[in-house]
């Protein structure tokens, strides 16, 4: 009832709007011809494009080759590589505190580990938690939306809620005293911490992973399965010759997709870990970018942009092995 | 036992082995973990604030018994006592290191000093309303919501027009540098905010939008997803229907309108519940773009003030479930659309 009344709502309304624009898009139609009308449609979509997407990106590989730190390309030093030179010159680059820019390198390598971590972690959990649902259980649409329901809230609240959980005096150390394990500040302790912004990774976004490798479970013919019991196939055999093969194009989208995902972390371990505490244990690459480039006292935009750049290009290099390999499924 | 039998097998009927049992504990499991988090946050937010501190913690909220006693100024907190091996409920006066002073709320006399050891603190169920109560009062969070709902308003309306728009004109039109149109919005696809962020910035001060609701909507109008998600739709559409309608001299923008998307509407409603989802869980862009606490949406608002009043965990809980509500309210009535959307469509 409430849906029909909300949908003739939305019709009046639509009708207004209708009566609004109708003339002077007709009038339009009148002076230019039918044969321009597509430009017209295209046209508010293209001048938000070229305004608030291509100009940031032209603008973006400039902005690296500048210094100082006013905001206006035109009146920002130009510095060449120095940006550049100055992130990437490094004494020893597995240790952080050798480098120029201790800080970036840190980022670096945290972001590695987080996504080396997250990746394997989220994966796994997805793929056993579609296999589980892609079985006839009982209340599987249920299941199903109990884990995908993390992925809907936002990074914020889950912060905030897993800060709540993990407190001193929170839930998990009554039950660390309850099992007699002495509690601890998790999110103080540098091990405690990583951990757990994996497991609060984790915990957001599988239920999005699990949905698209369960949709390619349900794409595999039933019938591949019935030969394979009429065969007597173990369940082993099953698995690795039957439904791993034929998901794999699923588990590679889900492992690229995760990849770049994961690069890009930011909102939920900035508001869990306090921006990236202890220390810069989790301080992540797109913390260093936001922090270089909007802390009040920074504002090293050059810098930023540069590290944007790095970061673009290897974001671009695994888009791109992400497509070739798509191709290669599809063929 | 095998772990990957138990991932493959296919229940048979009447019996239940190892495997069900598994993916039994592994379902529960999940669901534990994935409620237990909220919903203790969820009653934590009911907590009176000397309560939700407590260790180890309780499940419910509860608060002490304060009764008002003849002869004394403030209300004092009840107490199960033992005096003189017996049980008694007493009032508690004032607390000096092991000991406490105690009067009998009901015949005070002169003040009676027991061992706090043998005291437990008289306690009843309340819910502290004022959790939620005083944020909407006191600190802004009207006004935070009131631009969360602004901006998840405008921003999914505009969303669905203008793509709806451009998505018109990519699938029903043929004309000059059609292809390429659609080639330079997709590969936009790949550029995330993290990429172009500081330049984002540089041009929204440009164009005058900084530390403005607006800075926030229009950088997202323009999406190559919505673009791409309601060009696959429009194109089952057939052509036929727009020549019918041209025969009987119908306008353009009368068959984008009328015909098109009401017909799109499937796709539009897939695109308009994940706009409202983007929209409404939006951080990193609008904590770049928002300045002044009055144009804070609901979430940089709340990350500003789990900053400043790290110790006021009652209320930075209540303003947390607040602001999950609505999504969750969302999710329990859509839940089925949103899933097949993603499924389908592949976005999140």
């Amino acid at each position: 009832m409430a849906a029909l009344k909300a949908g003739a709502l939305l019709a009046q309304a639509g009708e207004a709007a209708m009566r609004v624009v109708e003339a002077p898009m007709n009038a339009v139609e009148r002076i230019f011809g039918r044969k321009r009308m597509p430009w017209l449609f295209l046209a508010p979509n293209l001048v938000l494009f070229a305004i608030f997407t291509f100009l940031p990106i032209a603008i973006a590989v400039g902005y690296a080759f500048t210094g100082g730190t006013n905001l206006f390309v035109s009146e920002r030093p130009f510095v060449g590589l120095d940006n550049f030179r100055t992130l990437l010159s490094c004494g020893n680059y597995l240790q952080p505190g050798t480098c120029q820019e201790s800080l970036f390198w840190t980022a670096v390598w945290n972001t590695l580990w987080f996504v080396a971590f997250n990746v394997v972690a989220t994966l796994l959990v997805a793929l056993i938690t579609a296999l589980i649902l892609n079985r006839a259980i009982f209340a599987r649409g249920f299941f199903r939306a109990m884990f995908f329901y993390p992925v809907l809230l936002s990074p914020v609240v889950i912060g905030l809620i897993w800060k709540w959980f993990l407190d001193r005096n929170g839930l998990l150390n009554a039950f660390f005293q309850m099992i007699g394990v002495p509690p601890e500040i998790f999110l103080l302790d540098v091990g405690w911490s990583r951990f757990f912004v994996v497991v609060v990774s984790v915990w957001f976004h599988m239920g999005f992973y699990t949905l698209i490798l369960l949709a390619g479970l349900q794409a595999i013919p039933k019938e591949l399965y019935e030969a394979a019991s009429i065969d007597a196939a173990s369940p082993r055999r099953t698995l690795f010759r039957i439904t791993l093969p034929l998901l794999a194009p699923n588990l590679l989208v889900v492992f690229i997709l995760l990849m770049i995902k994961s690069v890009q972390i930011f909102d939920e371990a900035w508001v869990l870990t306090n921006g990236g505490g202890p220390g810069t244990a989790n301080s992540f690459i797109v913390q260093y970018i936001y922090q270089m480039a909007f802390s009040s006292d920074l504002r090293l935009f050059g810098m930023a942009s540069a590290a944007s750049v790095l970061m673009g290009l290897v974001l671009l290099v695994l888009t791109l092995i992400q497509l070739r390999l798509g191709k290669r499924m599809e063929s | 036992m095998n772990p990957i039998s138990f991932m493959t097998r296919t229940r048979r009927a009447g019996r239940i082995d190892i495997t069900d049992i598994l993916s039994w504990v592994w379902l529960i499991g999940g669901t534990l973990a994935v409620l237990v988090p909220v919903v203790w946050a969820g009653l934590s937010s009911l907590k009176p604030a000397a309560e939700i501190t407590r260790f180890p913690p309780t499940l419910l909220p509860r608060a002490a018994v304060e009764r008002t006693v003849p002869s004394f100024d403030k209300p004092l907190s009840l107490w199960q006592v033992t005096v003189d091996g017996q049980q008694r409920e007493m009032a508690m006066v004032r607390r000096i290191g092991l000991k406490a002073q105690m009067v009998d709320p009901a015949n005070p006399g002169p003040p009676v000093s027991v061992d706090v050891k043998g005291m437990t603190p008289v306690q009843h169920l309340t819910v502290a309303t004022e959790n939620y109560t005083d944020p909407l009062t006191r600190f802004n969070f009207l006004t935070f919501l009131k631009n969360s709902v602004f901006v998840t308003m405008v921003a999914t309306l505009l969303t669905l027009i203008v793509n709806a728009m451009a998505a018109f004109a990519l699938s029903k039109y043929k004309f000059r540098g059609d292809t390429t149109v659609f080639v330079i919005i997709i590969s936009t696809l790949m550029i995330p905010l993290a990429v172009v962020m500081v330049p984002a910035y540089l041009v929204i001060v440009g164009v005058g939008l900084a530390d403005n609701l607006w800075g926030v909507i229009l950088p997202t109008v323009a999406s190559p997803t919505a673009v791409f998600l309601l060009r696959q739709y429009m194109l089952t559409i057939p052509d036929e229907l727009i020549e019918a309608a041209r025969v009987d001299a119908a306008s353009e923008f009368c068959i984008f309108w009328r015909i098109i998307l009401p017909l799109t509407a499937p796709a539009l409603a897939v695109l308009a519940i994940f706009s409202v989802l983007w929209r409404w869980n939006d951080f990193l862009w609008p904590l770049i773009v928002l300045n002044s606490r009055e144009n804070f949406t609901l979430q940089i608002g709340l990350n500003a003030f789990q900053g400043e009043f790290s110790v006021q965990w009652h209320y930075i809980l209540a303003m947390t479930f607040l602001s999950l509500l609505p999504v969750t309210v969302f999710f329990l009535f859509l839940q089925k659309y949103i899933t097949t959307g993603i499924a389908g469509t592949g976005m999140k």
